[in-house]
């Protein structure tokens, strides 16, 4: 396996939440009184349930407790572990889960102080993505702009299901305050659970949930593609999380074939799909659903047709790979290069301000 | 697409396509839904269509939720001179598609069959007239057209009936869903159809579109048509995932299933996945004792029909091969508007037997027609 050489940039890290104790500090005296008077549980996803093998690797996961709470471990595991000079936080704790979009927004801060006190204030690796509340997206770009004078703040998170496909123009005040501020939107696997995980209604395992999550993220990509957001907001980056990969060239030849036949229905959209997310997407390594041998992984690469749109990524603690074999095999030195360092930086602009 | 259409009759058959070929999808309507299916539809549904009509989970009576981008989604030269419906007329057809195209073998998928009803009773005396009408009016009129046993697949007791008084019929290549179903494919209520379908010795065809109920992505409805287009290849992903996953093929060995108009390069990536998630969740899936790729490479056709386009034919031939070429079978979609060509279809370079595999030999083999 190739190794990930020192000065990696890790897009997608997982600290948790430990429990909604840890957030108490960090709400205003009504959240704090009706989150303790209502007892209101813990908001952990059944996208990742907490003992399932795929939310913790076996060697990061704790004896008791969720894994990824602990800065120590985290500095071990992740940061030394593979030598990384920077590393993306994105908290997964439910948020965008609630109906309720006052309280939403009242966690959604919350998050958000709690990451820059408990993590970035103590570690100087890390960055992290603005938690926001996708159910009013005129507090979501009130959050935004809120946080966005913090430079370690380098993204927008979203999930890749919420109530409406992403690209509706309901989420664009979202959008426009992240070109405003020059953060990419950071798409996360996961779902807010307004609709079954599958166009075919709900499947009986986690297996499936897992798996489900890359075509949520195609159908995904064709909705912002044509509803026009990289037209109209044409400096925004969109970075997916978790989300696979290989599934990306062969979906936009299908979205490309049917723009062809149809583009007459979506006129904004002048050029095709393959071009939009050369320049405009971005996906994070791991997982990584690649072919077994390093042939076949490198002929997938060429599918691409560009060497900028992939970014390194771990998934700590979540369990992706074993060891530090965190890139696939089949990937040439030039290009994991590209992929471990110069594609996040290009990504993400105010990571340049500290390297 | 209609920018420009060109008439082709069999007096110029196509030369350098040459070979014989099948086309594993095509859609035939009647001219007229009183004279042609009614005689096989008893009274009582008769006056129920008068009363109710084809009442679908989608928002109108006469059409799609997303309009189509053509009249009736069909090329604008499809249409018979004698009058009708795209599709509507053998004799058009045979000439117009099946001459030109040199087609030897042509699998009919009626579309407007009364699959995915909201009434299931309705569903399969609907499904069983278009079934007879499929051999009165399409393959007792040209031996080169096969029929697709049209399923009220919501209902499994009523489809295996079907399967069961068709079975052995040689006017029927397969069995016939569409991919938009209520609950995922792989779920208990459907395990009947399969069991049937093996039984039957017949391949279950699970064609684009449906009428389920479920939102056609899983953050809710989009907005466009391409979008509904595109993302039938989501919902197939989706059908297949649920398949492999509940263990259907382990029960049902003998089940061959044919994905057809929802493309075919995202499989390869489907079977990556789902063997990286298998191996760390075996023991929630017991049930599924193989990497799902085996069970896809063993279990799964597709037709190509709307073919995907990358810039480079290396790169879908890439893709053909970790599918597999024997599991490809041709289609046109005739006449709908994303009608594939044979003779400008951008095939990769192949061998000739590949490519005479591709085009005739792998549904003759599937459906046992050699």
């Amino acid at each position: 396996m190739p190794a990930v050489a020192p000065g990696a940039i890790d897009c997608d890290l997982h600290p948790a939440v430990p429990n909604v104790k840890a957030l108490l500090p960090y709400f205003d005296d009504h959240w704090r009184d009706m989150i303790v008077q209502r007892g209101v549980h813990e908001l952990d996803s059944i996208s990742y349930p907490n003992n399932a093998p795929m939310t913790a690797r076996p060697d990061w996961k704790p004896e008791t407790g969720k894994a990824g709470v602990d800065l120590d471990r985290l500095r071990v595991e992740a940061l030394d572990g593979f030598q990384t000079s920077l590393a993306i936080c994105n908290c997964l704790y439910g948020v965008q889960l609630l109906y309720t979009e006052d309280m939403a927004y009242a966690y959604a801060r919350a998050v958000n102080d709690w990451m820059a006190a408990e993590w970035l204030d103590k570690e100087p690796r890390l960055r992290a993505s603005i938690v926001i509340p996708p159910q009013n997206p005129v507090y979501a770009a009130a959050e935004i702009d809120r946080l966005a004078g913090d430079r370690r703040f380098v993204q927008v998170l979203m999930l890749v299901m919420d109530e409406m496909p992403l690209g509706r123009r309901r989420y664009w005040p979202i959008y426009k305050a992240a070109e405003r501020h020059g953060l990419p939107i950071g798409i996360h696997a996961g779902s807010a659970y307004r609709h079954p995980v599958t166009p075919v209604g709900w499947p009986s395992y986690h297996a499936e949930d897992s798996a489900a999550q890359a075509q949520a993220f195609q159908t995904t990509l064709s909705s912002l593609m044509t509803e026009g957001v990289f037209a109209e907001f044409p400096e925004l980056k969109v970075v997916l999380l978790e989300s696979g990969f290989a599934w990306l060239p062969s979906h936009m030849w299908r979205l490309g074939k049917f723009w062809r036949g149809l583009r007459m229905e979506i006129p904004w959209v002048d050029r095709h799909p393959m071009e939009i997310a050369k320049d405009h997407v971005r996906l994070t390594i791991n997982p990584r659903d690649v072919p077994p041998s390093a042939d076949a992984v490198e002929r997938l690469m060429k599918h691409f047709e560009s060497d900028e749109m992939l970014l390194f990524s771990t998934d700590y603690p979540h369990w992706q790979f074993d060891g530090d074999d965190a890139l696939p095999e089949g990937l040439s030195p030039a290009l994991a290069q590209k992929i471990c360092q110069d594609n996040p930086l290009a990504t993400y602009p105010r990571l340049k301000e500290t390297v | 697409m209609n920018v420009k259409t060109e008439t082709r009759t069999s007096a110029d058959v196509n030369q350098s396509a040459k070979l014989a070929i099948a086309d594993c999808d095509i859609h035939p309507s009647p001219k007229s839904v009183e004279k042609e299916i009614y005689p096989y539809l008893e009274k009582r549904w008769q006056k129920h269509n008068e009363t109710y009509g084809l009442l679908l989970r989608q928002p109108y009576q006469n059409g799609p939720a997303y309009p189509k981008g053509q009249p009736d989604a069909s090329r604008r030269d499809a249409y018979p001179p004698e009058g009708g419906r795209p599709g509507s007329d053998v004799k058009f057809m045979g000439e117009h598609h099946l001459d030109v195209h040199n087609v030897q073998l042509g699998v009919l998928n009626p579309l407007k069959s009364g699959q995915g009803l909201q009434n299931v009773d309705f569903a399969a005396a609907y499904c069983r007239a278009v079934n007879d009408w499929q051999i009165s009016h399409w393959t007792s009129q040209d031996a080169r057209l096969k029929g697709s046993v049209c399923l009220p697949y919501e209902d499994a007791a009523l489809s295996v009936a079907e399967i069961e008084r068709r079975a052995g019929d040689p006017n029927y290549v397969q069995a016939f869903m569409l991919i938009r179903t209520s609950e995922p494919m792989g779920q208990r209520r459907y395990w009947p159809i399969y069991d049937a379908c093996a039984a039957a010795n017949l391949p279950l065809a699970v064609h684009a579109f449906g009428f389920g109920g479920s939102p056609s992505t899983s953050s809710g409805w989009p907005s466009y048509y391409i979008e509904d287009m595109v993302g039938h290849a989501q919902s197939a992903q989706a059908m297949v995932m649920s398949l492999v996953m509940e263990g259907v093929f382990e029960r049902t060995p003998g089940l061959k299933i044919v994905v057809v108009e929802a493309g075919f390069a995202w499989l390869p990536p489907l079977a990556w996945r789902l063997d990286r998630i298998w191996e760390k969740n075996r023991d929630e899936l017991p049930h599924v004792k193989r990497p799902p790729s085996e069970y896809i490479r063993d279990h799964i056709w597709l037709t190509t029909q709307p073919f995907e386009e990358p810039d480079r034919r290396s790169h879908l031939k890439d893709t053909m091969e970790w599918i597999g070429w024997d599991k490809l079978l041709f289609a046109t979609d005739y006449p709908h508007w994303d009608f594939d060509d044979p003779a400008r279809l951008p095939l990769p370079k192949v061998n000739d037997a590949t490519r005479e595999n591709f085009f005739l030999g792998n549904a003759l083999d599937l459906y046992g027609l050699r």
